[in-house]
């Protein structure tokens, strides 16, 4: 009897156990039905400014339900700083991973490299190439197919403050020369910092970089160009803008701090991108949307030079509801969308047809950003282009905060893409 | 010396129950385990289960991670299957030249110093506090039981909300902290943005929340410190120093070096202080072992697990390393005295 007990408890607890690892099986998304009309769900991660962007996207995706009714759309918002991990995670894991993503240009080959998106050519995802910018396009392609839409296209140009500028009397700087000369103005006059410096990531670092006409790599050449002469300098001319007052930084918490001390006055420069727009305008300083002025980054010795830089968006290939998720992604980068987004947000579209409809051709922010962009540095579109910034960050912000000289700093950036990149020089 | 009596019997029963212990691990054989077997099969099911769930959880990572870190495994050539993509496993096995890269490396042994110096300021600087404050709420004093669920409020928060207070704290522009300096006329410090400034704050923070269970468990201890010895003593005409020095320290031995080890291992991992505070910035002047080690298997790109992996499986062996020389320390001097 007690033996019986005890077998009969043996296999209970067994049971319970296997019970909870088994049985996290979720049902299926449903799908596209064989009439053709869509259904299910469609999960997109967006990665726009939280507080300003967000909103205007949230709302047109959701629209997206007004043409397919069966059709639901789970917005996220997953901040840009963290997107790349998490969609790795879960892609690679295969749960919890979003249909759509909005995915960076540089991420686009990488996750692309990686397996995880599905190839668009042929989908109803792609209509009419022919109108997207070549620029925009290019970061699409990885291996002779298309694995993404493209949704914005952006570079980098100087915000700064009309106001603060006419109290110390300077015209917007044209040269780092100026901007040093132009900040010395500023404190001396107003009291303020002239530039705010990004130092936590080094996105904010190409301009100076291409400035002294260097760059991360040479991708026709295969070879790796971060820690040449021009590199060094230009890890020289940021720790002098640092070092001499002229701009000020942060190891950490970098994007909150630039923006809440451009939005308050406290700094008369910042450099920034299109996606900043929206955010600035909600500034005290900025209630007067005539305040903020713009004009191109400065001119280092070696010209004048900004990204280009832009988001996608990629079909996730593990999917439940792929044939939504074309319709979804081609919905979000049409062309009426797209004149929608850029009226509210000042965000520059992809298609050629959208920059002559009226509201967008008379966007102060994107007659601005569209010349700058049609000549701004193209990256090369490499799977690892998405992994250059990781050492470049960590050596960039040690450079700032003098744990290293740049010599040094650039020599061991250099040496991490040796080593990412196998045999180039 | 009546009153000496009842702590020497203390102390000899259990150096006795030591000795017992010992002398049962070293004598067993092959027929005791098949008796154990059949005796107690009953209690070996009822343990199976959990074992299982253990073996599941803890050991599988375990053996796969050691396994990793003799590989090239990185983010490129693991399996994976995404919808219609199937990709298998390229990785290859590698021997120990991961161990080897590691070691000989700067990036190691450099991680190691400062997490060693972060190890040890963290924990003395969190005993002594501990100790003081485990002392004065020992006696008493008036709202006693105020003050000390006022000291026990950094453990009750959970830590991740505290590191984002003291972030906020830390903020060079728009913290508090550089606000009341600035009330004093005092410029302000980047406390997170300058190397030195950051290490200091990251201690700052870690003691801060570590306080708390050092208060807890120490005054534990003193509780069960019998009074007589301290009036015995007061009588004796020992001085407060010394009463301190010859029953507070060897009364609270046991509590003390269980805590110290606990908070030594615990500090030496403390990932989210790191992580939440400063990511190991600025540049990498504040990563220890394990926030490196999830850097990079998870953000530098291609994820390299192997080396995550290698990583992992040194920090254990420290650690284990650690725990048996301070085992066998304490167990001299337990012999000693």
């Amino acid at each position: 009897m007690r033996r019986g007990i005890a077998a009969t408890a043996l296999v209970a607890a067994l049971g319970v156990t296997l019970a909870a690892c088994g049985g996290s099986d979720s049902g299926s998304n449903g799908g596209s039905k064989g009439s053709g009309e869509l259904s299910g769900t469609v999960t997109w991660w967006d990665t726009s400014t939280v507080g300003s962007e967000d909103k205007v996207f949230k709302k047109v995706a959701e629209d997206f339900t007004k043409a397919h009714p069966k059709v639901t759309v789970k917005y996220v918002n997953v901040p840009f700083g963290e997107a790349q991990n998490k969609f790795k995670n879960a892609a690679q894991s295969g749960s919890g991973a979003p249909d759509v993503i909005r995915s960076e240009v540089a991420w686009t080959p990488e996750f692309a490299d990686l397996g995880y998106l599905a190839p668009l050519d042929g989908t109803p995802a792609l209509k009419d190439q022919g109108d997207f910018l070549k620029q925009a396009a290019a970061s699409t392609k990885y291996n002779g197919k298309t694995y993404a839409v493209p949704q914005v296209i952006d570079s980098m140009g100087i915000f700064y403050n009309k106001k603060i500028f006419k109290d110390a009397g300077v015209a917007v700087p044209k040269t780092i020369d100026e901007l040093k000369s132009v900040s010395a103005k500023i404190k001396q006059k107003t009291g303020k910092t002239g530039l705010y410096l990004r130092g936590d990531d080094a996105y904010w670092f190409l301009s100076f970089l291409y400035g002294e006409g260097g760059d991360l790599v040479d991708a026709e050449n295969k070879k790796i160009t971060v820690d040449n002469p021009a590199g060094v300098k230009a890890f020289k001319v940021v720790k002098d803008l640092v070092d001499s007052g002229a701009a000020k930084t942060d190891a950490t918490d970098g994007w909150n701090n630039m923006q809440t001390a451009f939005k308050e006055g406290k700094v008369a420069m910042m450099i920034n991108g299109p996606w900043a727009v929206a955010d600035t305008y909600t500034g005290k300083e900025f209630a007067d949307k005539a305040n903020l002025g713009i004009a191109p980054v400065p001119a280092g010795s070696g010209g004048q030079g900004a990204p280009q830089g832009g988001h996608n968006l990629a079909v996730y290939a593990g999917s439940k509801n792929l044939d939504a998720s074309y319709a979804f992604a081609e919905y979000m980068t049409s062309a009426e969308t797209q004149a929608k987004v850029s009226k509210e947000l000042s965000l520059l579209p992809t298609r050629e047809s959208v920059y002559i409809k009226p509201d967008v051709a008379t966007n102060e922010m994107i007659a601005f950003f569209k010349p700058v962009v049609d000549k701004a540095v193209e990256r090369p579109w490499i799977p690892e282009t998405g992994s250059l910034f990781a050492p470049l960050v960590t050596e960039y912000t040690k450079v700032l905060t003098g744990q290293t000289t740049p010599e040094t700093g650039a020599k061991t950036v250099g040496d991490g893409y040796r080593k990412l990149l196998k045999d180039w020089k | 010396m009546a009153v000496d009596t009842p702590s020497q019997s203390v102390v000899k029963t259990a150096g006795d129950s030591v000795a017992r212990g010992r002398s049962r691990g070293t004598g067993s054989h092959r027929g005791a385990s098949k008796r154990s077997l059949s005796t107690h099969w009953y209690a070996w099911a009822m343990v199976a289960p959990v074992t299982i769930v253990i073996a599941v959880i803890i050991g599988y990572p375990l053996v796969r991670g050691i396994y990793l870190s003799l590989t090239d495994a990185n983010e490129r050539n693991v399996a994976r299957s995404i919808g219609v993509n199937q990709i298998p496993a390229s990785y290859e096995f590698v021997g120990l030249d991961n161990y080897t890269d590691a070691i000989t490396g700067g990036q190691f042994l450099g991680t190691l110093g400062w997490t060693v110096v972060w190890t040890v300021s963290c924990v003395s600087l969190t005993f002594a506090l501990g100790l003081g404050l485990a002392n004065i709420l020992n006696r008493r004093i008036a709202g006693r039981s105020a003050y000390r669920l006022m000291l026990i409020l950094p453990w009750a928060v959970p830590g991740f909300v505290s590191v984002f207070a003291w972030r906020f704290l830390y903020n060079q522009d728009n913290g508090l902290l550089n606000k009341v300096l600035a009330g004093g006329g005092i410029d302000a410090v980047p406390w997170l943005n300058d190397p030195t400034w950051a290490k200091l704050s990251v201690i700052a923070t870690n003691v801060w929340l570590g306080v708390p269970f050092m208060m807890v468990a120490l005054l534990g201890g003193l509780q069960s410190i019998p009074g007589e010895l301290y009036e015995a003593a007061e009588m004796d005409g020992a001085s407060a120093w010394q009463r301190f020095r010859h029953i507070t320290m060897p009364g609270l031995r046991s509590v003390s070096t269980t805590v110290v080890l606990l908070s030594t291992i615990w500090t030496f991992n403390m990932f989210p202080v790191i992580f939440l505070l400063t990511r190991g910035g600025p540049g990498e002047a504040t990563q220890i072992l394990v926030t490196q080690a999830y850097k990079f298997s998870f953000e530098v790109s291609p994820r390299d697990f192997a080396q995550s992996s290698t990583w992992g499986v040194l920090i254990l062996v420290l650690l284990m390393v650690f725990a048996a020389f301070y085992q066998r320390v304490l167990r001299k001097q337990g012999e000693v005295w």
